[in-house]
């Protein structure tokens, strides 16, 4: 009874050593969770498009990060840039690619406004979130919405309870227009809230804010459009309210403009342009910048190059994500050619 | 009960062993096998338990190194400035948890005495296995129910009463936000009623029935029967049961964290935001860029461990001395 069945086993493990290479390379990544709708659906169509396997586990940015240091995935996935200090365990082997970009907006319960959308400045949000602002008819919120009908009520402060790049974006903005929040709270993914509750996950938030007369809370754009929230306008650098839209969220990006040959690590709160919508961010994907198995290397230059195609971008505006200016789609292209595998360039 | 069948065994085993053995040699090589085996299973518990502590430990040096015991009595919580501090974390574990025995003991104590003492017959089965259902639900379902459902209701009606009721007390005060301590506590205290009620239930059956007979022909009613002869009977096996309740509801971290406002914060009043061990864990880890911090998130898992260690324990001991049967009986009466 033994034999047949270790000779059905090894007929199986020579089919799946035989039958590996020849059908489809596969890659492994993990990372962020915020872009992750978008990254399975590009998985899925780029294996349908060039028989390539791609499997990502949405473990979040920090652990993300972490499984690319240690080597047991072949790419990673963040919100928020590796710091100096995070690249220097890995000797500088890493290429940060962003893919899309994504924004943080602030939502509110307010009946009192009407359909008039509110109006908030950097300055007047760190107020808020620092609990210095505690009413909503205070004269700072005033003097941005002339005429509108806010009441004397307390204004409820929601933010995330959990770790996420959703977070390291807001603060990273209210850090730049604020020096008071810069000193008090600084960014990271998890800060120490000076008020407010905390609501787990974009849905915890929405929950909260929808429930609560006077709250005001911040979520993903993806997820405000999508669930049609009431959304407030930021002025920006150049001193305009900018709506969040996609558009805006791209214009950004190419408000902060990137010179060539950097390193994509770059912040892109409260950019320059008259169009700009102020709390937006890249995500990234972390690759080696020499990649020694030379087949994974190949596919995932492959794919890389895929990605900043317009018709993957267009797969991101589908579903909610601000696509690449052009010029950085150019730049990432640029960027991608001189990826190499065992010290020569990837053919 | 296994003693008399060993007893048997022993005595009628020693003649007739050499020729056993013997003559099934193929049979008893596979009873080596078959008990290695089992060996290796039960082994495999404590060693992951040792592996799990060990982990654990490792992970968290670097958080101990540098915060050490002070970890335990500072309530700072800030990943920017890598201060950090358990205080809170443990005070909301331990205050939602055992306020939760509060709202659960009283009624799944009152489900399981009325369904082995007084509910018709019919009934019984049913209700008991509906109850025994409550555990079936996965934690996220409670959570989502909590913000849908609870939370208004509790902010509308229920808190809006207790401060007007009750405001007097420290316990009753302040703004209502409707997620907070009182909030976590209810979820808590409905997802532990059901293991506290099927337990109890099945401690009250194991009272003999010479016990209610006797307390009745005393002169004793259905219910003061109940209450001195069956209910003192059973005590013990009833507080590890509500100690399993308390096991559980120190390690529930899902519909914890989305109804109590996780906010790192020890505040008199139950209205007010809290945080839990487990909810900080699970909301932090993912996104933990920082070692510091992630050691600190283990650090924190280290204590919630050795808190749930030791009531598991107690639980442990208590059924084991209910098990036992003689000496409960009298120690009840």
């Amino acid at each position: 009874m033994r034999n047949p069945v270790m000779r059905a086993g090894a007929a199986l493990a020579a089919l799946i050593v035989a039958a590996g290479p020849a059908c489809s390379q596969s890659l492994v990544g993990a990372g962020a969770t915020f872009p992750y709708p978008l990254y399975s659906k590009w998985f899925d169509a780029y294996n349908k498009k060039a028989r390539v396997q791609i499997n990502y586990q949405s473990i979040g940015s920090g652990g993300g990060i972490r499984q690319f240091t240690q080597g047991t995935v072949d790419f990673g996935a963040s919100d928020s840039p590796m710091t100096d200090e995070q690249m220097a365990a890995l000797k500088g082997n890493v290429v940060h690619i962003p893919t899309v970009l994504g924004a943080v907006v602030l939502t509110y319960n307010l009946p009192a406004l009407g359909a008039t959308p509110l109006k908030l400045d950097g300055a007047t949000i760190a107020d808020i979130f620092l609990g210095k602002v505690t009413q909503w008819n205070h004269p700072k919120i005033g003097a941005l919405n002339p005429g509108a009908n806010l009441p004397k009520t307390d204004i409820i402060v929601v933010h995330r309870s959990d770790g996420s790049g959703t977070t390291f974006v807001f603060v990273d903005y209210l850090s730049k227009v604020s020096p008071e929040w810069k000193s008090k709270v600084g960014a990271a993914t998890s800060v120490s809230w000076p008020v407010g509750l905390g609501g787990k996950g974009n849905e915890g938030v929405t929950q909260q804010v929808k429930q609560t007369g006077g709250s005001i809370g911040y979520v993903e754009l993806v997820y405000a459009l999508s669930n049609k929230l009431p959304v407030s306008l930021v002025k920006n650098a150049a001193g305009q309210y900018a709506s969040a839209s996609l558009e805006a969220v791209t214009a950004a990006a190419a408000g902060a403009k990137l010179e060539k040959g950097t390193d994509f690590r770059v912040s892109i709160t409260n950019a320059a342009g008259a169009k700009s919508y102020p709390i937006a961010s890249y995500t990234w994907l972390l690759v080696k910048n020499d990649t020694p198995d030379a087949g994974k290397a190949k596919s995932l230059k492959d794919f890389l190059a895929w990605m900043v195609t317009p018709e993957a971008q267009k797969m991101a505006a589908d579903l909610g994500y601000a696509p690449l200016p052009d010029d950085v789609s150019g730049l990432v292209r640029e960027r991608i050619k001189t990826l190499k595998s065992g010290g020569r360039p990837i053919a | 009960m296994s003693e008399p069948v060993g007893a048997v065994a022993e005595a009628a085993v020693p003649p007739s062993q050499p020729r056993i053995q013997t003559g099934l040699g193929g049979r008893s090589w596979a009873d080596l096998g078959f008990r290695g085996v089992l060996t290796l299973g039960a082994l495999a518990v404590p060693l992951l338990m040792a592996f799990l502590v060990w982990e654990l430990w490792v992970g968290s040096r670097l958080a101990i190194g540098r915060y050490g015991l002070d970890f335990l009595v500072s309530s700072a919580w800030d990943p920017v400035a890598q201060q950090f501090g358990a205080v809170p974390l443990i005070f909301g574990t331990l205050v939602s948890s055992l306020l939760a025995l509060v709202i659960a003991v009283p009624l799944s104590l009152g489900v399981a005495i009325f369904l082995t003492e007084f509910a018709p017959q019919a009934i019984r089965q049913p209700v008991a296995f509906l109850i025994e259902l409550l555990a079936a639900i996965p934690s996220v379902v409670y959570g989502l129910w909590g913000i849908f459902f609870l939370i208004p209701f509790l902010r509308e009606h229920i808190f809006p009463f207790l401060r007007s009721a009750l405001g007097f007390l420290p316990l009753f005060q302040g703004p209502i936000y409707g997620q907070s301590m009182l909030a976590a506590a209810i979820i808590l205290a409905i997802m532990v009623m059901p293991y506290i009620m099927s337990v109890s239930r099945e401690v009250l059956l194991a009272v003999p029935a010479s016990q209610r007979e006797a307390a009745q022909a005393l002169g004793a009613t259905r219910w003061e029967a109940v209450i001195t002869a069956v209910v003192p009977y059973a005590k013990s096996g009833i507080i590890g049961a509500v100690i399993l309740g308390l096991g559980r509801a120190l390690g529930e971290t899902m519909a914890v964290t989305m109804v109590i406002g996780n906010r790192h914060e020890i505040a008199a009043s139950l209205f007010a935001p809290g945080y839990t061990m487990a909810a900080a864990i699970a909301n932090e880890f993912t996104e933990a860029v920082e070692d510091v911090h992630l050691s600190a998130l283990t650090y924190v898992a280290l204590v919630l461990f050795m808190v749930t260690v030791l009531v598991n324990a107690g639980a442990r001991l208590l059924i084991w001395r209910v098990t036992r049967g003689a000496p409960t009986g009298g120690q009840g009466l």
